[in-house]
């Protein structure tokens, strides 16, 4: 049997458990968060996605009280959070750097938090070896922070978070400092931690593939608005806007003018060349400027011409050999480049595409995305 | 040999510097005074050969620290020294702190300038300074003249000459070796931590006492043992501020050698003011290392 799938936001019943209304955040003449509205759900790991100087940071920081908004309201399950300082919140956050207290030993600083509450010391022990068990650290309670890993002291920061069973986890950037392989590792053990105690998280990050992986919902974040919120899924396939298809992954754009012709457009790119057809629901007029976003896995290359209706000859330039896949940059008549990548099946010398070869780009009509511009 | 070349000159440095002036001291406390150049007896003369350095040991003897034992000046010198020391490092630590502090939270476009602000009085001679606190805290001076402009006061203080003004002279001399330290431990606090405390449910005042205290702890304690330390045997202060009611060591000590002119007992002094001040000179060291160990 399928298990439902996980999506408060499709459900108008649900009460979010974080709402920001016309939230918008000056810090003099800066603008850090420009009118901002958006609900975030219990049990949701939500994360809020990029470039540094965005917001995201700020977004993060007045959930946690350290900031407070120059205009609107935080409501957190549906409590308004003005005045409210930062140790009277339910919510806990997870610091980039870890703020790992230096003299208190790993054990004491998971304490900290549940000291602070008045929980009595049975209790306080308890509660400190069933997060040291969570987050596999019991061997190491009595060490100081400097004492320890990178990767170690992460999980201390997040079992300190986790041990006051908060109703919202703030997590910034919290696998920055680790390495490629222990991030990956690491970003399977944050979305295992938050399924088993079901607290809600927020993560900020810059490193879409960590928000992609984690997230059960992500929101692309610009100049301090919010370009996009979607599943993963869906940003990936579906982006909105030339900004978000350009964040996220790789991606061809190009420019072009619209026609009306069967259930899309087709789009004229460049003089005296095939326009090239997209399937979509959202409606043009005729001769609109917009433009087509395309995955470079969703080009398929060939020496051969092949059958489809969007096809066009190009010549090699770059391959970018990546182990498991290969991208090949290849250049347009009109001098457009365009990105294609195939998975690398075969061994090495069995591939026939080399530099400077005349190649086949193809792909389907509903491959490539149609955005304004 | 140049690993050994290098690590010979700060040994040769104390042995020339530090170990035989004390031996020379030591030698001079078991002594006996007399009326001669230098003002005691034996003196050693080493042409005589072995019999003469024989009898020179055999004239030696520690009938000055009994002497010591004996007259309650001394004792009563060294202990209100010792309080004197510990109560203006408690009052240098009260002052300084919250400077250091002040220091370390501006913004750190500041932050040098106010280092410098710190250091600065140390351009001056230290003599100066000290003839210039003389010259605002006497009667005519300039505090009296001020409060009893503001009305505060209708007739002038008796300041100058009191243990107070010694406290004054003491936490003005030495409060930059306070408060040093204590802006070195708080500079290289990382200011997430505070944040992390308020978010784990701590108060700003909580936050303090159990993260920024704690955290500024060794430089606390650095800085407490720098002012304690020349305190203890601290001499211009007492005797230019201070009156005669003023009791600390250093001042016995000058005593005993210009105007006694009695060199083995003041040297006998200088010995046990010495060994006095090893156990907090050994702790401050602990604790120096201490703190090396913590940051490794």
């Amino acid at each position: 049997m399928a298990e439902p799938v996980f999506a408060p936001w499709a459900d108008p019943n649900e009460k979010p458990l974080i709402q920001f209304k016309g939230v918008t955040k000056r810090f003099g003449d800066f603008v850090a968060i420009d009118n901002l509205t958006q609900d975030i759900f219990a049990q949701e790991f939500f994360a809020l996605l990029g470039p540094s100087g965005c917001g995201k940071t700020t977004m993060m920081r007045m959930l946690a009280g350290f900031e407070t908004p120059t205009e609107g309201q935080i409501l957190i399950a549906g409590q308004d959070m003005a005045g409210v300082p930062p140790n009277k919140r339910a919510v806990n956050m997870m610091f980039q750097s870890y703020a790992l207290f230096p003299h208190l030993s790993v054990a004491e600083n998971i304490a900290f938090g549940l000291k602070r509450e008045g929980m009595p010391k049975g209790n306080i022990d308890d509660r400190v070896k069933e997060m040291l068990r969570l987050t596999r650290l019991e061997r190491f309670a009595q060490r100081k922070p400097h004492q320890i890993s990178g990767g170690q002291r992460q999980r201390v920061a997040l079992a300190r978070s986790l041990a006051k069973a908060p109703k919202l986890l703030l997590l910034d950037e919290p696998l920055g400092a680790l390495d490629a392989k222990l991030r990956q590792q690491t970003q399977f053990e944050l979305m295992d931690i938050q399924e088993k105690t079901g607290t809600t998280f927020v993560i900020v990050t810059h490193d879409q593939e960590e928000a992609m992986t984690v997230a059960s919902r992500v929101a692309v974040m610009d100049e301090g608005r919010i370009m996009q919120v979607a599943t993963p899924a869906e940003i990936y396939e579906q982006p909105n806007s030339v900004y978000v298809a350009d964040f996220i992954g790789d991606v061809n754009i190009i420019e072009g003018t619209a026609t009306p012709e069967g259930k899309g457009y087709d789009v004229a790119w460049a003089e005296g060349q095939r326009p090239f057809h997209a399937e979509t629901d959202k409606s043009f007029s005729k001769d609109q400027r917009c433009f087509l976003a395309m995955r470079p896995e969703k080009v398929a290359i060939s020496t051969d011409e092949p059958e489809a209706r969007n096809r066009v000859q190009g010549k090699i330039i770059d391959i970018a050999y990546l182990g498991n896949l290969s991208t090949y940059h290849v250049e347009l008549p009109g001098g457009t480049m365009m990105k294609a990548q195939t998975a690398n099946t075969r061994r090495l010398s069995r591939r026939a595409l080399t530099w400077e070869d005349q190649v086949w780009l193809s792909w389907t009509d509903t491959a490539a995305v149609m955005l304004e511009g | 040999m140049r690993r050994f070349a290098l690590i010979a000159v700060p040994y040769a440095w104390l042995l020339a510097l530090f170990l035989v002036p004390f031996l020379i001291v030591f030698k001079i406390s078991l002594s006996d005074t007399a009326i001669a150049i230098p003002p005691y007896t034996p003196t050693l003369d080493i042409s005589g050969g072995w019999a003469a350095i024989k009898g020179f040991l055999s004239e030696l003897d520690f009938e000055n620290f009994v002497w010591l034992t004996e007259d309650d000046l001394y004792w009563k010198a060294y202990l209100s020294s010792v309080r004197i020391a510990l109560i203006s490092t408690i009052l240098t630590l009260l002052v300084g702190y919250p400077i250091a502090y002040a220091m370390a939270r501006a913004a750190p476009e500041w932050r040098p300038t106010l280092l410098m602000l710190v250091i600065l009085p140390f351009w001056t001679s230290f003599l100066i300074r000290v003839y210039a606190w003389m010259g605002i805290l006497s009667n005519e001076g300039l505090l009296n003249a001020f409060l009893l402009w503001t009305g505060l006061i209708s007739e002038p203080l008796t300041i100058l000459n009191t243990n107070a003004a010694v406290y004054i002279g003491i936490v003005y001399t030495y409060l930059p070796f306070m408060i040093l330290p204590i802006y070195s431990a708080l500079e290289k606090m990382d200011d997430s931590l505070l944040e992390a405390a308020e978010d784990l449910g701590c108060s700003r005042m909580e936050a303090f006492w159990l993260v920024t205290i704690p955290l500024s702890k060794q430089g606390i304690i650095a800085g407490c043992f720098l002012v304690f330390i020349p305190v203890v045997g601290e001499f211009v202060i007492p005797s230019l501020l201070g009156g005669s009611g003023t009791l600390m060591i250093g001042k016995v000590l000058f005593e005993e050698f210009f105007n006694n002119r009695d060199w083995p007992v003041a040297s006998a002094v200088a010995v046990i003011l010495l060994l006095i001040l090893i156990i907090p000179i050994i702790l401050f060291q602990r604790n120096e290392q201490k703190a090396r160990e913590a940051e490794g």
